[in-house]
């Protein structure tokens, strides 16, 4: 077989980081008007509203949906089929996230973490954020791009309890850490929950469970349940869309769990906002591209 | 019972003094773009707007523009975390006459007291819903502190801007406060039905 362009995988990645921004997933479409039907507040109702007005204006104008263009995040998923270049993809995705910026163009929200200098490439050392990760039987090459906003991030919070603490304390920290989050990460999102494995796999654990499509469940029934038992939780607060009251504060709790250590007993939040935002892209070894969510 | 204002910027006292926490108001005219670092600019400083507010409405941005020829044209405008900037905002109104601030997240008691003596209000807007602002802006009609961009002081014309719902208004009221305060009563409840108490 022909050696691959990977000049495939840039253009990819640039469309990709292009494509979230603009166009909603359908689940979280779906998810707000299932909202929207079980709203009672008047005036979250107007907040629906204008939602689903501005997700209307990005369609047609094929136009931001909101300003904040986020941290680049991909997540790849390499097929073991094909000899695939790493050292190649991760090049691509850089340059790819650069290209969207400056020549869509749009903001870069990227910047130097202490001289606050942003150089309006949206990449930098530590960016975009690259998880890699594998998959037997398939030649492709799977990429998830996340533009991650910040009034969602900046609520994140981990906590590592103690085995006597128990799973009480863990669903009281979630949901203390939603309540405390008030209105900022921009209500009714998707509340990603991440339990045990270290202290940074647990925050990827919840980085992981934010872009899993609403309305799918953790395959294990008891994290199954324990996600009904907080989104009853939090949609009790009457914290409501945009935090100004009303029957619905999230659209879903996911959480992702791993093992953990004998003594540990970790827990952490990562918030979405309510345009969960993100597009994948699968790229076969000939250079076909199809995108997707 | 919640009524829906149509406005027109700059406001008067007693146009600010009418509106209540859980109205709607949608607006036209000029509206000033501020952020973290015009602000820093002018309270931290020293540098006053070179333009009059009084009256005016601000909002919490940091617009994504493009520069053409002589002229700027929006790219994508929308609404950041007011929360970071409270300590900003009893200078916009005591000093520069602001009487309106549009954002996402609320403000504190500071600023509620400000808002009181002064006669101003917090409007929320729906945070995320960027395209919607946009396209309610019909021109920036002009940056000051240029050198700042994308966190310069911008005057942009708008036209039936919202849906905006007063969040905090000159009579003392604070709608995040109010959901708030309803939270803490009802989380005893909530707490044992998940079984964590």
């Amino acid at each position: 077989m022909k050696e691959l362009d990977y000049s495939i995988v840039e253009e990819a990645a640039k469309q990709l980081y292009i494509k979230a921004l603009c166009e909603l997933p359908p689940d979280v479409r779906i998810a707000l008007k299932n909202a929207y039907a079980k709203e009672t507040n008047p005036a979250a109702r107007s907040v629906f509203d204008a939602i689903f007005k501005a997700i209307d204006i990005a369609d047609t104008k094929k136009t931001l949906l909101c300003q904040d263009t986020g941290l680049p995040i991909y997540k790849v998923k390499i097929g073991s089929k094909y000899n695939w270049n790493g050292a190649a993809i991760k090049k691509c995705l850089s340059e790819g996230a650069r290209r969207a910026t400056q020549e869509f163009p749009f903001r870069s929200s990227s910047t130097h973490t202490i001289t606050r200098i942003n150089p309006q490439t949206s990449v930098g050392p530590g960016l975009p954020v690259i998880y890699y990760d594998f998959a037997d039987d398939v030649d492709t090459l799977d990429i998830l791009m996340v533009p991650k906003g910040s009034g969602s991030e900046n609520m994140s919070k981990m906590q590592m309890f103690y085995p006597q603490h128990g799973i009480k304390a863990v669903k009281k920290f979630i949901l203390d850490t939603v309540i405390e989050s008030g209105a900022n990460p921009c209500p009714p999102g998707i509340i990603g929950v991440g339990l045990g494995g270290t202290a940074d796999l647990v925050m990827k654990l919840a980085k992981d469970a934010i872009v899993r499509p609403v309305g799918q469940r953790n395959p294990d029934p008891m994290l199954a349940e324990m996600e009904i038992e907080l989104e009853e939780a939090i949609n009790a607060t009457g914290r409501g869309p945009m935090g100004l009251g009303g029957d619905i504060s999230c659209l879903a709790v996911h959480i992702e769990a791993a093992y953990t250590h004998i003594t540990q007993n970790p827990v952490a939040v990562n918030t979405q906002c309510w345009p969960a935002r993100r597009a994948r892209a699968i790229i076969t070894p000939s250079g076909n591209v199809t995108y997707g969510y | 019972m919640s009524k829906t204002h149509h406005l027109t910027s700059p406001f008067s006292e007693e146009v600010i003094r009418s509106l209540n926490a859980g109205d709607i108001v949608y607006f036209d005219g000029p509206l000033f773009g501020i952020r973290d670092l015009t602000q820093i600019h002018i309270f931290d400083k020293g540098n006053p707007p070179p333009v009059d507010l009084t009256g005016m409405p601000c909002i919490h941005t940091a617009p994504s523009l493009r520069r053409v020829g002589d002229k700027w044209e929006k790219i994508c405008v929308g609404t950041t975390t007011s929360t970071r900037m409270d300590r900003f905002t009893p200078g916009l109104i005591g000093q520069y006459g602001v009487r309106a601030i549009i954002g996402k997240g609320g403000l504190y008691q500071g600023s509620l007291d400000a808002m009181q003596k002064y006669g101003a209000v917090y409007l929320a807007i729906v945070g995320g819903a960027a395209s919607l602002e946009t396209e309610q802006i019909e021109e920036v009609e002009a940056v000051y502190f240029e050198e700042l961009h994308p966190e310069a002081l911008y005057r942009f014309r708008v036209k039936n801007f919202g849906p905006l719902t007063v969040a905090m208004d000159s009579h003392g009221r604070h709608l995040y406060e109010e959901v708030g305060a309803k939270i803490k009563e009802k989380l005893p409840e909530i707490y044992k039905k998940l079984g964590v108490i």
